[in-house]
This record gives structure tokens, C-alpha cells and sequence, in this order.
């Protein structure tokens, strides 16, 4: 196992009463796939959250690149190369495809405030070079016949395909995918599994996704971490994690034998599937 | 620019040929009410921060111009007169200009470091109490002639500079700076705050700092329109700069469209004139204009021109369209 790229030590996360992190670690090596499950509430997306620095953790360390970065402003945590798509799609619907991609190329440009306004030489030629880097990732993912349509237009599917575009404009060595799965059919799940593993081999990206979809998760990751009720309940290969007896609790609040856990999952991923996986 | 600039003198000298001086004032409020508008809807917008305290700012160019004018007509005067009349009124009311642009962007620093950091109407609420403030501190500078305005100490009030030439120079530098600046790269990443701040800053957007820059552009502008103000008008008082100022800049922006900026040309045009066309309706304009506002609030929420920019190209498809 190569060495760690990002590590969460002993998380804490409290909103007024409530603890929603209680003490969770894990470790994400380089290149790998790592999913992060657990049932609806169970702190994922907060997680995801005190990772890009949306919230301040209250306790715990979180090391990227050898960098300690808990408490630095979510700008900062960006451009040190952490990208994330959001459980709940956040792009501008009312800029072009196009534009939306090109937002993210926002810190990596040389010419400042008045290079921008007076049109400098380093501007045009860094616009023309974020430009087609643009349109080489809506190549990439399918979007670049509608580069010049209102983003808010696109159909479901695109909308997510154009988030992950986005945020590989920011050259991110990590990226964390909130639900890439939800609301898609299971075709395009499919298509997802593909992508995410495109992502590693071809752009030699680290992924963590939090997903509820077990088939795209146990298909896909190499590395399972589940938590419930932000604590962990069970961290290592999927096959370890799914038989896992705590996780199986979590889930269905009962002791079950693995072939009903099977039989469960299948139903709950098609079932997710079929309802838009919201949580 | 050389050429638009020539084009400017040549109307303006058309214009004050021909027009009424009453018609004439009201094309120089056109004028500045464009700089304002032009200027709020950067921040309101563009960038999707509510400010409502545009007078404020307008108040600090007006009073930091006239005191720049006057201070150094008094000390240069000698020298002054050498240049050619125009020339050197030009001279100083550019100086003076510039002052007030700092002096107006410096408290837009001040204003919106502080409450741009927060997400929400913090700012309305900032704004809104700065512009009392500034408006009753000035009020009460008794060095700056209190409630009665500073005139420079002269009889016949702040020397009328302001005219065509000056006004729309620099309205027109202000559009062009501004539509520049939203094109840019600086742009989208305002409009990426304005649509969703989280996400803005998951793209690596130092959000704080853009709205601040964002504001500070908008506050300077405000300070131009307050100095090409109070040298029209030939005096500046603390009454010219209360909250329904800031209202009506509010007015015009929403009217024409938010976040475009050829819409707010417009709603500044739109809104001085029929500001004017009222004053014959007397006391029943503070009915008519308001029965106006809401009927433009049901029939076009989105304002005049809602976020589309008026172009060439956008006028030639709609007349095709039309000629179908």
C-alpha cells in the first residue's frame, strides 16, 4: 500500500447538542478507490464537509499531502487539490457549460485584477489556454456539443457528469464524489463505474466516494470505511466491510444471515436506483 | 477611446447648444444615475450582495471632490490660470474625481471587509447603517458647512463643472471598466458567488476577497457619480445623500434587469425621466410611482431587460424573429 494521501485523525464534529462526528479516522492511500457508507444520517456528507473545510472541526487532525489543513478556509483546501461534487448538484444553471467549467480555473491564473479588466497579453493567452483545457474535459465527458447552453438546462445525468468536469479543472489530486450514483438509471450507473475507474487509471486521480448504491460501491471501491451514528463501525475490502456484523446492524437493525444481506442489498440498490437514491 | 471621447465632446456640445438648461440637467442626471446604477449592480447583481446604502458612498466622493477642487483652486489658482479655461476646470475636476474615487473605495474597504466575510444580509444591514451614518456625520461637520452643505466658502457655491463632456466621459468609463471586469475571468467567478457561494469556493474562489473587490468597484463608482454631483449642482449637503437615494438606484438596477448591464442603463435613463415626468403629478407622485414599480414587479419581474445584455447580435436575431 503506497503512502497515505489523506488522513482523518480521531474527528470530531458537534452541531450545538448534537455530535455528529464523534472520533472518526481513516487513511486514503494514493490511487486508491475509498468508499465511505453508512446509513441515512450517519455523518458521510458531514464528513466530506469538515474535509473541505465547509466546517471547522472541533477536535482531530486531517492530513493531506502532508499538510495539515483542518481549519483552513475551503478556498485554500481547493487549491491544495482537493476537489467534490455535492449530494445536491451546485452548479450555476444560469452560466453556459462552458463557463461553469472555466470557474475553476479561477486560482491557477497569473494576471490579476487590472490584467483582467484592461484585456493584458498574460490574460488573453492564460483564457485561451483555460479555454481549451475546458473543452477538452467536456470532450471528455460528453458535454461539448452544449458548451454554449445554460447549464440549468441539462438533463439530470449531464448536470452530474458536469460537476466532476468542474471539478477536474481544478488539476485536483484528490477528489470526493457526494451520491455520483443518485438519481441515476442503472445503466448509467454502469457508465459511473466505468468513469470512476477512468478517473484512477487515466488521470491517476484518488477518489473517496459516499454513495448508497452497494452495487456501484462494492463494484467499484477498493476500500470500504462504514460509520453510523459518526462513529466507525467497520473499515477495510468490501467483502470484509459488506459481511460485516455491526454493519449489517446499521443497516437493517437486526442480525441477518449473509444471504438475506445479499438479497437485501440488491432490492435497496435497485430500489435506490428506481426512487432517485435520495437520502 | 480617443474617438469616443471626440464623439462625447461632439454630441455634447450638440446638446447643450440646443437643449433647455432645465433638459439639459435632466440628461446630466441621466448621466450620473447611470454610473450609480451601472456601479450598485456590480455588487447587487452581478455578485448577488445586497447593498443598500449606494448614497453613502456617493456622499464621501461628493464631499472628498469639492474638497480637493476648492483646495487646490486655492493653492494653484496662480498657475491654473495659465492653462486655458476649460483645460484647467477639466484638470481639476479629474483630480478631484480621482480623490473621491479612492476616498469612496477606501471606505468600501472599511464597509465591506468586515461584513463581506459573512454569508447573508449581513451586508444590507452594514450598508444601511453606514450610509446614516456617514450622512449624519457630515451633518454635523461644522468645518464642511453642516446641515447647510459645503460650498468651498464661496458665494456663489461649488464651481459648476460637471457638464456633458465630463459626465458621460466618465460614465463611459465606468460601463467599459465594469463590463470589462464582468467578462472576465473575475466575472464568472462573481456570478459563481452569486449562484452558490459553497460551491464557489470548492472551485478554489477566494469568495471574501472578490466580493470585497466587487464592492470596492461599486463604491468608487459611487464616488465619481457623487463628485460629478456636487459639481452640477454647486453645492453638496448631507440631505442629498439620504437613504431614498440609495432606493432609487435600487429602483433603477431592478427595473432594468439585475446583473445586466445594459439594463441598468436603462432603468437609470427610465426611472430620472419618469422621476421628472412626475414632479407634474405633485403630491400624487409618491401614489403613481410606487402603482408603477409594483406593476413592473407583476408584469416583468424579471425587469427589463432580466439578465440579457442588449447587442447587436441579440437585436438582430430578435428582429428576424419579429420579421418572420
Amino acid at each position: 500500500m503506497s503512502a497515505a494521501l489523506l488522513e482523518l485523525k480521531g474527528i470530531e464534529k458537534v452541531f450545538g447538542g448534537l455530535r455528529a462526528i464523534g472520533g472518526v479516522s481513516f487513511s486514503v492511500a494514493e490511487k486508491q478507490i475509498f468508499g465511505l457508507i453508512g446509513p441515512n444520517g450517519a455523518g458521510k456528507t458531514t464528513l466530506f464537509n469538515v474535509v473541505t473545510g465547509v466546517y471547522t472541526p472541533e477536535g482531530g487532525s486531517i492530513r493531506f499531502a502532508g499538510e495539515e489543513i483542518a481549519g483552513w478556509k475551503p478556498f485554500r483546501i481547493a487549491r491544495a487539490g482537493i476537489g467534490r461534487t455535492f449530494q445536491n448538484i451546485r452548479i450555476a444553471g444560469d452560466m453556459s457549460v462552458l463557463e461553469n467549467v472555466l470557474v475553476a480555473s479561477f486560482q491557477r491564473r497569473q494576471a490579476g485584477l487590472f490584467g483582467a479588466i484592461f484585456r493584458s497579453a498574460r490574460y488573453e493567452s492564460e483564457e485561451r489556454a483555460m479555454v481549451k483545457r475546458a473543452e477538452e474535459l467536456l470532450e471528455l465527458f460528453g458535454l461539448l456539443p452544449q458548451k454554449n447552453e445554460d447549464a440549468g438546462s441539462l438533463p439530470y445525468g449531464a448536470q452530474r457528469r458536469l460537476e466532476i468536469a468542474r471539478a477536474l479543472m481544478l488539476e485536483p489530486k484528490l477528489i470526493l464524489l457526494d451520491e455520483p450514483a443518485a438519481g441515476l438509471n442503472s445503466s448509467e450507473a454502469d457508465k459511473l463505474k466505468e468513469q470512476i475507474r477512468w478517473l484512477r487509471d487515466k488521470l491517476g486521480l484518488t477518489i473517496v466516494l459516499v454513495e448508497h448504491n452497494m452495487q456501484v460501491v462494492m463494484n467499484v471501491c477498493d476500500h470500504v470505511h462504514c460509520v453510523d451514528h459518526g462513529e466507525t463501525i467497520a473499515d477495510g475490502t468490501p467483502e470484509h466491510v459488506r459481511n460485516d456484523p455491526e454493519v449489517l446492524r446499521a443497516y437493517l437493525g437486526a442480525d441477518v444471515s449473509t444471504e438475506e444481506m445479499n438479497e437485501v442489498v440488491a432490492v435497496v440498490s435497485a430500489h435506490d436506483a428506481a426512487r432517485g437514491g435520495k437520502s | 477611446m480617443v474617438c469616443g471621447l471626440a464623439v462625447i465632446y461632439g454630441v455634447g456640445w450638440l446638446v447643450e447648444a440646443t437643449v433647455s438648461d432645465y433638459v439639459g440637467r435632466i440628461i446630466l442626471q441621466c448621466g450620473i444615475n447611470v454610473i450609480l446604477a451601472v456601479g450598485l449592480n456590480l455588487i447587487n447583481g452581478t455578485t448577488g450582495q445586497f447593498s443598500i446604502g449606494h448614497a453613502g458612498f456617493m456622499a464621501v466622493g461628493a464631499y472628498s471632490c469639492a474638497v480637493t477642487v476648492i483646495g487646490i483652486e486655492d493653492t494653484f489658482g496662480a498657475q491654473l490660470a495659465v492653462l486655458p479655461l476649460p483645460v484647467a476646470q477639466g484638470l481639476v475636476l479629474t483630480v478631484g474625481l480621482l480623490v473621491a474615487a479612492t476616498f469612496a473605495g477606501f471606505a468600501g474597504v472599511l464597509v465591506g471587509a468586515p461584513s463581506l466575510r459573512l454569508r447573508g444580509d449581513y451586508l444590507a444591514i452594514v450598508t444601511l447603517g453606514f450610509g446614516e451614518i456617514i450622512r449624519l456625520l457630515f451633518n454635523n461637520a461644522d468645518r464642511l458647512g453642516g446641515a447647510t452643505g459645503y460650498s468651498g466658502g464661496r458665494p456663489l457655491g461649488l464651481p459648476i463643472y460637471s457638464n456633458f463632456f465630463w459626465v458621460f466621459s466618465w460614465a463611459a468609463i465606468v460601463i467599459v471598466v465594469i463590463t470589462s471586469l464582468t467578462r472576465s475571468s473575475y466575472g464568472r467567478a462573481l456570478t459563481q458567488i452569486r449562484e452558490d457561494e459553497i460551491s464557489a469556493e470548492s472551485v478554489g474562489i477566494p469568495t471574501t476577497r472578490l466580493k470585497v473587490i466587487a464592492f470596492v468597484v461599486s463604491s468608487m463608482a459611487a464616488g465619481i457619480a457623487g463628485g460629478l454631483y456636487g459639481h452640477m449642482n454647486g453645492s453638496v449637503r448631507p440631505d442629498d445623500f439620504k437613504f431614498d437615494r440609495s432606493i432609487d438606484v435600487i429602483v433603477m438596477i431592478i427595473v432594468g434587469g439585475l446583473g445586466s448591464i445594459s439594463g441598468s442603463v436603462l432603468g437609470a435613463i427610465a426611472i430620472t425621466v419618469l422621476l421628472e415626468v412626475l414632479r407634474e403629478a405633485q403630491q400624487f407622485r409618491l401614489i403613481v410611482y410606487p402603482l408603477l414599480l409594483i406593476a413592473t414587479m407583476l408584469l416583468r419581474p424579471e425587469g427589463l431587460l432580466g439578465r440579457r445584455e442588449l447587442s447587436l447580435s441579440w437585436l438582430r436575431t430578435r428582429l428576424r424573429g419579429g420579421a418572420k
